[in-house]
């Protein structure tokens, strides 16, 4: 990686929020944690016909956009990814620090960049069994909303509609690493001057096609995801919404902000599902977050690993976390938590790791029992408490496309 | 902020190649509509070429253009791609068996139904590990990749190619958004100009929605303009193809546009 500058200032995360099965907001994701409770169940997504666990988030087929006066005239949203997003943005004064925002820097000065994978591809699911058995038409209603709900575009739409914001926007999809990603381009754009802060972040929400097509794949485990453990066999799905607002230092730092210190981007350019086998896109990713941040390996406390619970994902993953880190760091996956959210995985583990930095604790992976002995690199069973200043974060996607992120505190 | 241009790809109907979409968008041939070309692609190694779906091929074919006029090793510039709608034929399979009651589906279907599907393919058709980005902004999906592409090149001080490209969706799904014939364009931009940089252009994002946005004069060029998010670009391939000094102006959402000046480079 080519990187001629030294490091960057900084983006503080002013306000961050994430919602996962493990409840809505900061303090339940961080009593969750520390309490070694799962939010992975059986299955129980409408009528999906899987042996396997979910990470579902609750209430949300109560929740219809539009229903209430905050989101009224957002009707055309309403989908179970946006629905997510809503959920999201009403936690931890989230909505308020961005509207702050909007008034400190103005409509056009805040941008709009987030991850989805699947965006809201339910409705599609669901209008394809309402085809006109005569012309194969889907719905009327579903056309109507089609660029509202499921278009790639519809989450960043409905974010920047419901916050009335006129900056740059755009979705990133590239898989799972979509909402790390949008870290890398706020960064980018408010370092450029096109915009002064950036909400970033993700959603993904459960679907037929994700459930489906890992199940086809064969990468889902039938009980709940057991990270880098000996008998691991395979992932489980989850769904998430989460936000960070970034802002440059000089306008948000105070002491103990956690902020963005660095970010690695990269492709494995070797296949579509599956990893590099000697792990070259995910050294790429590392080293690219550490020379950005000016850190050395040693500066790192913990490593929230990418962890899916696969076979090939955990011990590729380990190789390249070893060739940059050696053994003395102490790793774990948090997906035994929330399941693989997916496009919304960036931004989950950016507030975990938020929460490790300014709670004090790092979580020890949950659901693993015997840790693979193939494995080289420090993973952690039980949580530990300790002084966390810097977190690096690992998001490996389809596609080979890799992103990892160093948070810390200043 | 400055970038060059350095390498075009182009495909679409009548569109075929930088070379006569120079032509046409320079005034020296006529626009003909013609039948939706079929992308080569040869890039892609023969298993690859066989799996991908048409619209890898579209992106892949114009990537593949943009690169060799560019004359730069592929595994040196990282990437861009922007798409409105993306794998439209794969999700239409998908949906379709999802809506059957054993809802089985193809392993290979599922993982080619990811945005970035045609960037996943041009890494492993090049080997290339640069970073990439697979975005969606509806209609200004060229602008906003555009501002990723300007702002990755400056701060990582890298090339980057550029690729935006839209199919027609299949029926149903084509009701729901029924974009106008395909169209596909790859741009290789740097921050730093090369002895055969074909233009360079000044971005000025603004705010102001006084100005009339770029149009093409030819009504075939604008319908293929107006209805297809990726030929959004043909007003600055217009501008290029010109070898005139001239302002492009590009809608960026309903709030903002993208004021381009484009200056000839010598070549």
């Amino acid at each position: 990686m080519k990187l001629k500058k030294p490091a960057k200032k900084p983006l503080v995360l002013s306000a961050y929020t994430v919602v996962t099965a493990l409840g809505k907001g900061l303090e339940p994701t961080y009593a969750a944690l520390r309490s070694r409770r799962s939010g992975l169940r059986p299955c129980d997504f409408e009528d999906v016909g899987i042996k396997t666990y979910i990470g579902r988030a609750d209430g949300l087929e109560d929740l219809p956009v539009g229903s209430g006066s905050i989101t009224k005239g957002l009707e055309q949203f309403d989908c179970r990814n946006n629905r997510l997003a809503l959920l999201g943005l009403q936690q931890d004064g989230f909505t308020q620090a961005a509207i702050e925002a909007r008034e400190r820097y103005g409509t056009h000065r805040v941008a709009v960049i987030l991850g989805t994978s699947t965006s809201g591809i339910l409705v599609t699911e669901h209008a394809y069994r309402e085809r006109d058995p005569q012309t194969g038409a889907l719905p009327a209603s579903f056309i109507s909303r089609y660029r509202y709900t499921h278009n790639m575009f519809s989450l960043a739409h409905f974010v920047r509609a419901y916050l009335s914001l006129q900056g740059p926007a755009m979705v990133i999809s590239t898989a799972c690493s979509s909402s790390a990603k949008a870290f890398a381009t706020a960064s980018r754009f408010i370092e450029a001057g096109f915009c002064d802060a950036a909400i970033v972040g993700g959603v993904d929400s459960l679907c037929l096609t994700t459930l489906y097509g890992f199940g086809a794949l064969e990468l889902m485990s039938s009980g709940p995801c057991r990270p880098c453990d000996e008998d691991r066999d395979g992932l489980t799905l989850g769904e998430a919404a989460g936000f960070a607002l970034l802002e440059k230092a000089e306008r948000a730092a105070h002491a103990g902000a956690v902020a963005l210190l660095g970010y690695g981007e990269s492709c494995d350019g070797y296949h579509m599902s599956h990893p590099h086998p000697e792990g070259a896109g995910a050294i790429r990713a590392m080293q690219g977050a550490l020379l950005r941040s000016g850190l050395n390996p040693r500066d790192i406390d913990y490593i929230n690993l990418h962890g899916t619970a696969t076979r090939a994902n955990d011990s590729i993953e380990d190789k390249a976390v070893h060739s940059v880190f050696g053994s003395s760091i102490p790793c774990s996956s948090t997906k035994g938590w929330t399941g693989h959210t997916l496009g919304a995985a960036g931004i989950t583990e950016a507030v975990i790791a938020a929460i490790c930095l300014t709670r004090g604790f790092i979580p020890g992976t949950l659901n693993t029992t015997r840790v693979d002995s193939s494995l080289r690199s420090s993973v952690l069973l039980k949580n530990q408490e300790q002084p966390v200043r810097r977190v690096l974060s690992n998001i490996f996607g389809f596609g080979g496309n890799n992103c990892s992120l160093i948070l810390g505190t200043v | 902020m400055r970038l060059y241009v350095n390498g075009i790809g182009t495909l679409g109907p009548g569109l075929i190649g930088w070379k006569e979409t120079r032509a046409v968008l320079a005034g020296a041939s006529p626009y003909r509509e013609t039948a939706r070309p079929e992308p080569t692609a040869s890039i892609l190694p023969p298993n690859e070429h066989r799996r991908s779906s048409t619209i890898v091929r579209w992106a892949v074919h114009v990537a593949q253009e943009a690169i060799e006029q560019a004359q730069v090793n592929p595994r040196k510039v990282a990437t861009v791609f922007a798409s409105s709608c993306g794998e439209t034929g794969v999700l239409d399979r998908l949906c379709t068996a999802l809506a059957t009651p054993q809802r089985v589906i193809s392993p290979t279907l599922f993982h080619h139904s990811v945005h970035n599907a045609a960037a996943g393919y041009w890494g492993i058709a090049t080997g290339s590990q640069q970073s990439s980005t697979a975005l969606a902004c509806n209609d200004s999906s060229f602008c906003a990749a555009l501002l990723e592409a300007a702002a990755y090149a400056h701060i990582e001080e890298s090339l980057v190619l550029l690729v935006a490209y839209d199919l027609p969706p299949p029926l149903p799904l084509y009701i729901a958004r029924p974009l106008r014939e395909g169209f596909a364009a790859a741009f290789v931009l740097a921050g730093t100009p090369v002895d055969h940089s074909l233009a360079q252009l000044d971005l000025n994002l603004s705010d102001d929605l006084s100005g009339d946005v770029t149009n093409m004069e030819d009504a075939g060029l604008e319908a293929l303009r107006s209805g297809n998010p990726a030929a959004r670009s043909l007003p600055l391939l217009a501008a290029v193809a010109g070898h005139q000094a001239t302002c492009v102006c590009l809608e960026y959402l309903e709030d903002q546009r993208l004021l381009i000046q484009v200056t000839p480079c010598q070549s």
